[in-house]
Order: structure tokens, then sequence, then C-alpha cells
């Protein structure tokens, strides 16, 4: 009830905001070169007044919710060499009041992930290239992307047992029969990192994306 | 507060009971519920109330321009307005709240206290405390913020607090309370002093809407944090003085939440009515909010 520490002026438009692009940036695994933001319905039309487009860029260059920095992220992203572009959109009724799409570059590699404010500071990540997910990250989080192979869950969820992992929530989507399949597995306990070099390693895993946990 | 209270009354018994500091159970509530250990806490405290008055000091010596510019060095005007209208420690109090709410305003560094559009009330509070009363050790005030934390904690469980749940009245209402208790603490008022000054700043606060001018954190949002403030110390100095609220602290937050319930949406942060909705905001409006929009059809993303 006393904090967190934040950047004003509000929980939901600045530091939601900057988790929304932390995590992203996570998601892709560096700095892009460019990003295409979009904002969504209540945050379509404030999205200037409040600062959550300073905030956006903020978390996508890797800021945290506190950083005093925020406030001149336009300036910081020369430093970084990120270009940027931002679009608002209104009345996108099936999305949440508070959304974010953003599409992350760098050379070939593209990443989209659409994000909303919950309001306190807390987000939710609800799409990744098209897959539909519903993570905080609040707890660590695993997204493997994998060839949709039979058995592929079971053998995951046995090598966070033997790690004595506890799965917390799991989403399981993929773009069709024998395709793509995305993982997404928030966990109450860390993973150890041999075990995330050999899922990586197995023929049908595509990606592994590790999430420790997101400050606040 | 391991197990959360939900009323005053059960924090009481709790303290009557174990013969506990009032701040005692707020402190095991934040072990338990955070993971950390005592220090840790403690330390955080420490760290929230540096960020507070840093907040104060910040509002005063920067630039406090906000990106619409409705919020212009309102703290610095009052610091050096000529005429006191009621004495110097009235002003400052004014001032310095005000300087830490600008300072969030201005996408500054702050504590949410229990919110970011109440984040000017704590600090106001706080800082004007000590500064009157420079005998009160600073651990005092730490546990007065723990005293805070556990009126905020009950508040939310039984109503609320945040503006766009219950109106303005919940989130300064909320802060206000909480600056309240932790002045009644710090000055020696016992356990009972400290909940009816709870009830009179509730009873004081509310019923204020939530309107903000174009959606955004600043007016009437800044002077309502002042005024928050002004109130919290009112509160205290009648409940130190052993007066009552007559209506006991419970009924009072429940009262709140029941006018929370029934407010319309209009009043709940949608800047659709009250100050939001008047002429000159709806012309604020055209130069403060993004114009270039695109519309999608029903159902599309």
């Amino acid at each position: 009830m006393i904090g967190p520490v934040m950047i004003g002026p509000s929980s939901s438009h600045t530091g939601g905001v900057v988790r929304i692009g932390k995590v992203a940036r996570m998601i892709f695994g560096e700095q892009p070169e460019s990003a295409s933001i979009t904002f969504y319905n209540s945050f379509a039309r404030t999205y200037e007044g409040h600062g959550s487009d300073r905030a956006i860029i903020a978390g996508l260059l890797g800021m945290n919710t506190d950083d005093e920095r925020i406030k001149q992220a336009f300036d910081e992203t020369q430093k970084a060499g990120m270009l940027y572009s931002m679009k608002a959109v209104m009345n996108a009724s099936a999305l949440h009041p508070n959304a974010i799409r953003v599409l992350m570059q760098k050379g070939e590699k593209k990443t989209e992930v659409l994000g909303i404010s919950r309001g306190g500071g807390l987000i939710s990540i609800l799409e990744i290239d098209g897959f539909a997910c519903n993570f905080s990250a609040q707890s660590k989080t695993m997204i493997i992307t994998a060839h949709d192979v039979k058995g592929s869950i079971a053998f995951i969820t046995n090598i966070l047992a033997s790690d004595d992992c506890n799965i917390a929530t799991m989403t399981v989507n993929r773009s069709g029969k024998n395709d793509i399949a995305k993982l997404v597995i928030e966990m109450d306990s860390g993973l150890k990192p041999i075990s995330l070099e050999y899922l990586k390693s197995l023929n049908w895993v595509i990606d592994v994306v590790y999430l420790e946990n997101v400050e606040i | 507060m391991s197990i959360l209270f939900n009323s005053f009354s059960e924090w009481k018994n709790h303290i009557e009971t174990h013969n506990v500091p009032v701040w005692q159970p707020v402190l095991e509530y934040e072990i338990e519920q955070k993971g950390r250990t005592e220090n840790e806490i403690w330390l955080k405290l420490d760290q929230a109330y540096a960020v507070m008055k840093d907040a104060v000091k910040t509002g005063l010596e920067k630039d406090m321009t906000s990106i619409s510019g409705m919020i212009n060095n309102g703290a610095k005007k009052v610091r050096d307005c000529k005429v006191s209208v009621l004495g110097e420690n009235f002003q400052k109090l004014l001032y310095y709240t005000l300087a830490a709410k600008e300072l969030n305003s201005c996408m500054g560094r702050i504590v949410a206290a229990p919110t970011a559009g109440a984040s000017g009330i704590m600090p106001g509070v706080l800082t004007t405390l000590s500064e009157i009363h420079p005998d009160i050790p600073k651990q005092k005030i730490l546990e007065g913020m723990l005293v805070s934390a556990g009126i905020a904690l009950i508040i939310e469980k039984r109503a609320s607090i945040s503006g766009a749940v219950g109106g303005c009245q919940a989130e300064t209402g909320t802060a206000a309370a909480m600056g309240a208790g932790a002045i009644v603490y710090c000055l020696g008022g016992d356990l009972g002093q400290i909940f009816e000054s709870v009830a009179i700043t509730i009873m004081n606060m509310l019923g204020l809407i939530c309107d903000p001018v174009a959606g955004l954190v600043e007016v009437p949002c800044v002077k309502r944090n002042a005024s928050a403030s002004v109130i919290a110390f009112a509160s205290a100095q009648i409940a130190l003085a052993g007066d009552s609220a007559v209506i006991p602290v419970d009924e009072v937050i429940d009262a709140m939440g029941e006018v929370g319930a029934s407010m319309e949406t209009q009043y709940k942060e949608t800047a659709l009515g009250g100050i939001a909705n008047t002429p000159t905001a709806r012309e604020i409006e055209k130069n403060v909010l993004v114009q270039v929009v695109e519309e999608v059809e029903e159902g599309e993303v």
C-alpha cells in the first residue's frame, strides 16, 4: 500500500506500459532496431498526455519502472539506435481498454507482442506472433516454440518435474495440425540452466525464451 | 495481520488481546506477503520515505511543467506567495504536497501511496509533520507508515482505494486517511484516536468524484491532493483532542463503499462527467489528446 516506487503519472499508463515494453524486449531477446507501436482504445487518445509513448519506448530500451530516464526515453532511442513509430486505434472492441501491440524488428528477425495494462502496474501478455497466451511476467516464464509433435508436452513437463519446478499456468496453441506450437509456462521456481540448454538442443524445439522475474 | 483483517474492530481486538504495537500485525502481514525479512521491510519503508522526501525537494527545485501544460509550477508559487492565509506551516503543507504530486504529473520518481494519483499526500503530510515536530524519531515515522499501510489494506478490502472503482473519495480519501493515522500515531495518539482520525477523514472526503480533465492525472487531482493533506491534519487534530466521529470507522468505510458503488460511471476516472465535462475541459482536450486516431469496425482488431 506504500509503493511501488515508480515514475508517474499513473501505474497503468506508465508503470504497466514500461513493463509491457520490457517483457516484449525480453521475448525478442535483444535490442530491436525498430519498433512499431499501436495504442488501442482508452490508450489511443491519451498516450501522449500520460507519457505512455515514452514509457513503452523506455521498456523497449530495457529500463525499469522507476528509471528517471523514462521521461527522456525519446532521446535515449538515438543512443541505442532504435527507430520507432506510433499509431492510435479506437473502438477495437475485441481488445482490452488498455491494450498495446508492439512489432519489433532487427534485420530479418521480427516479433510481435500484444500486451494489456491491468492497473497497479500489473500486465498480461496476450499474444506472441499471433499465438494466443496469457501470462503476467511476475513469475519465471518459459516460452517454447516447437514443431507440433506427439508427446512434446509430456516430455517438457517431465523435465520441469525432475527440476522440482511447479507449473503455475500453461497455455498451448498451435498454428495448425503438425505445424508450429507455442507453449507458455509460468513456474513457481526456476529451471536449471542445463535443462534449458537441453530443451534448446532438441531437434523439434525451434526456440526457447526464458524470462526471469521482471521487477515492477 | 498474517491473516488480513476485514475490519478496524478486528485490528483493535488483535492489538488488545496480544498487547502488541498497532503496527506489529501490518509488519507481520508484509513479511508473509512479500516473503521478506523484518529488516528488509524496514529498509523498504526507509527507502520509500526517502523517495517521498526527494519528491518534495525535486518538485520545488526543478521545472514542473506537465506534457499537457496544465500543471505549471504551482508548488513554487505557493511557497513564494507573500500573503500567508493561515501561517507558515499551513503554506508549507500545501506546497510540499503540491510539489510531490506535480512531480508525479511530470513523470518524476514517486511512491504510490496508495496510488500514483494520490502520491502527493503522504509525502506532504510526513515531511511537514517531521519538520514541525523535529523530535519525532525517524523510526517512529516508519512505524506510522506501517499504520498507514494497514489502514489502506482494510479500506481496500471493505470499499476501494482507486478512483476508477470508487471515485476520488476512495483514492485521495484513502491517502488522506493514511496520512491522518500516521500523524496521530507519531504524535502519541492511541489506537482509538488513530481510528477516529480515519473515520473523520473519510467522512470529510465522502462523495468526491473522480473527474480528470482529458483523462490526465493533473486537474483537479493535484490540488485535491493538497486539500486532502489539509483534511488529514484537521482530522488528526480533532481525533487527538479526544473528539469522536460518532459513527464507528468500519461503518464509515462501508458508507464510502456504498457511495462508490452507486456512483455513476461518468464520475469514475472516465473523463465523461464533472470537471472533465465542462466546456473549457473539452477545449483543453482538443489540444491534449491524440488527434490522429484510426477507427476500426465492431469486433475487428
